[in-house]
């Protein structure tokens, strides 16, 4: 059985026609960036002026008033800035060193029973509902404390990072030379300075593009802060008191009927930080790439 | 004068079934050995086992006895032996994070041993001028090692191994990755070393180890063929599977 012309050329028109779609499709995954960001500079670029980024988000009262006067709220949410900047900043401290630490674990005993435990209870604790890592955090932490705190908040958002933070360690170590590590031990140097000194360095890129990628993942989490940190109405510094962030600004603004149109530039805030921190992310895993 | 004397060594992956079966044999100081042989007969396995870089795999399994100055090698500190028996790899693997100065020095830094600025800068130099690099990267000392062409990363390994002042030099296919011109500095270069250092170089390459070696070492299938001069070796050999080898029959 042959083949005719008239076949192959409908062969070659069906496999044209595939290409198109599965370029067509990939353009398709564009949009829902393009139209959120379009949509948010829109809706919120007037409240994006300086005091946005300087004062702490206004009261109801106020933004009625400026409302009826048809001038723009005032106010910003310095508040959620500096409480997303305290309890991020305490997630890492948490999160990293054992997050690290756990993930050269994994990529030194590959084989052993204890790393395959913890490697399949990490992927659970990555699929943990993030709501449920609030009330693990309320229990643990705000119910001793008797009072929601940035402590708390900092808490959840830790246990959400480690299992990220321990993957992306793993896989970088896994991806350095063996050669390297013997390079290394033979020149007569202990276990731990080959790791500290040379795996270490060697991953830096790749170690830090994961934690990057980490923190962007866990910035705008919303749901467990409302059980831990709960939010507050003015800058705090204090650890141990309740404290606000951007997502947690952006919930009760879209609580309160006067605030709702803050919502547009948080969440835009928000929004640029995260994508910065992923392009920041990209050109270090860039430069720093492993040879 | 011996340096090294291996005592009915073997060394098993796994079990029961020895990738280097039974080998004696001793390295007199100053003096270039190559170990020959084809793939798989346990050539890398014999030299990795005396400077105990086997002990990075739970299943390898190293018996008899391996003695340094007449010291058991295997009842030492690993860190010891490695310091005093040094090692070159089949690729180049300079310290990527590492300047070239900084490679030169890895050695001290990674067993945290602190020298003055004097110390370091003779021992950069000396190491160096004994690679031969030493005027093609005193300029460039800053920048790191892996902008250095494949022979001379590899020269840069040699000078870290030496910055140690090693007894024992032990390379595994050190040229395997070079072009010829590289190679040949290399080659060059171990024959100088010889005044100040012992060699042993695992080679696949029979014609460099009549080049350069004063002793060679026939293994196959893990076992110790024969161990002569190297003159004797390739004029007359003693076995039948040694003749065989360097005439080209196999491997």
């Amino acid at each position: 059985m042959g083949y005719g012309v008239s076949k192959l050329r409908f062969r070659n028109w069906k496999n044209k026609a595939f290409y198109i779609f599965v370029c067509v499709m990939s353009g398709i995954t564009m949009f829902p960036l393009f139209f959120i960001i379009w949509e948010l500079i829109k809706k919120g670029y007037k409240q994006f002026n300086y005091s946005f980024f300087t004062e702490v988000a206004p009261t109801s009262m106020d933004a009625m008033l400026a409302k009826m006067s048809d001038s723009v709220i005032p106010g910003g949410v310095l508040n959620g800035i500096t409480g997303s900047l305290l309890i991020l900043g305490m997630a890492i401290v948490f999160a990293i060193p054992v997050g690290i630490l756990a993930g050269i674990y994994l990529s030194e005993k590959k084989e052993s029973r204890f790393a395959g435990i913890i490697r399949f209870l990490t992927d659970l604790v990555q699929g943990i509902p993030s709501i449920v890592v609030g009330i693990i955090a309320y229990a643990w932490v705000v119910k001793p404390m008797h009072g929601y705190s940035a402590l708390a908040g900092s808490v959840a958002l830790a246990i959400m990072m480690l299992p990220l933070v321990i993957r992306s360690t793993e896989e970088t170590l896994n991806m350095l030379p063996v050669s390297l590590k013997e390079a290394g031990l033979a020149l007569g140097a202990s276990y731990t300075n080959v790791i500290l000194k040379i795996l270490l360095p060697s991953a830096f890129g790749g170690l830090f593009t994961g934690i990057l990628l980490a923190v962007s993942r866990i910035m705008g989490e919303t749901a467990p802060l409302m059980l831990t940190a709960l939010g507050a109405a003015a800058v705090n510094w204090d650890w141990s008191k309740p404290t606000s962030s951007l997502p947690l600004l952006i919930w009760e603004f879209y609580n309160d009927p006067n605030l709702i149109d803050l919502i547009w530039s948080s969440s835009l805030l928000l929004l640029l930080l995260i994508l910065t921190l992923n392009l920041i992310a990209k050109q270090v895993a860039n430069k720093w790439k492993i040879q | 004068m011996r340096l090294l004397e291996l005592n009915r060594v073997c060394v098993s992956y796994t079990p029961g079934k020895n990738a280097v079966n039974n080998v004696s044999a001793a390295i007199g100081e100053n003096t270039i050995t190559a170990i020959m042989g084809p793939s798989g007969c346990g050539k890398s396995t014999l030299l990795r086992a005396i400077n105990r870089m086997h002990e990075l795999y739970p299943n390898v399994e190293t018996t008899g006895e391996i003695l340094l100055k007449g010291k058991n090698v295997l009842r030492m500190n690993p860190m010891e032996v490695r310091r005093r028996a040094g090692m070159v790899f089949q690729r180049p693997n300079p310290f990527p994070t590492m300047s070239i100065y900084e490679n030169v020095l890895a050695g001290y830094k990674l067993n945290g041993i602190r020298l003055g600025k004097n110390e370091r800068e003779e021992i950069v130099e000396t190491s160096l001028r004994n690679v031969a690099l030493w005027d093609e990267v005193k300029d460039t000392m800053n920048k790191k090692g892996s902008f250095l062409s494949g022979g001379q990363q590899q020269r840069l390994c040699i000078a870290r191994a030496l910055a140690l002042k090693p007894e024992l030099l032990l390379m595994d296919e050190p040229t395997s990755a070079l072009d010829p011109i590289s190679t040949n500095r290399i080659e060059e270069l171990l024959l100088e070393l010889k005044e100040q250092f012992t060699i042993v170089i695992v080679t696949h390459n029979m014609a460099q180890a009549a080049r350069i070696s004063d002793y060679s070492m026939f293994m196959y299938l893990g076992d110790l063929v024969e161990y002569d001069t190297t003159k004797q070796m390739f004029t007359k050999p003693g076995d039948k599977r040694t003749e065989e080898y360097l005439s080209g029959v196999f491997g």
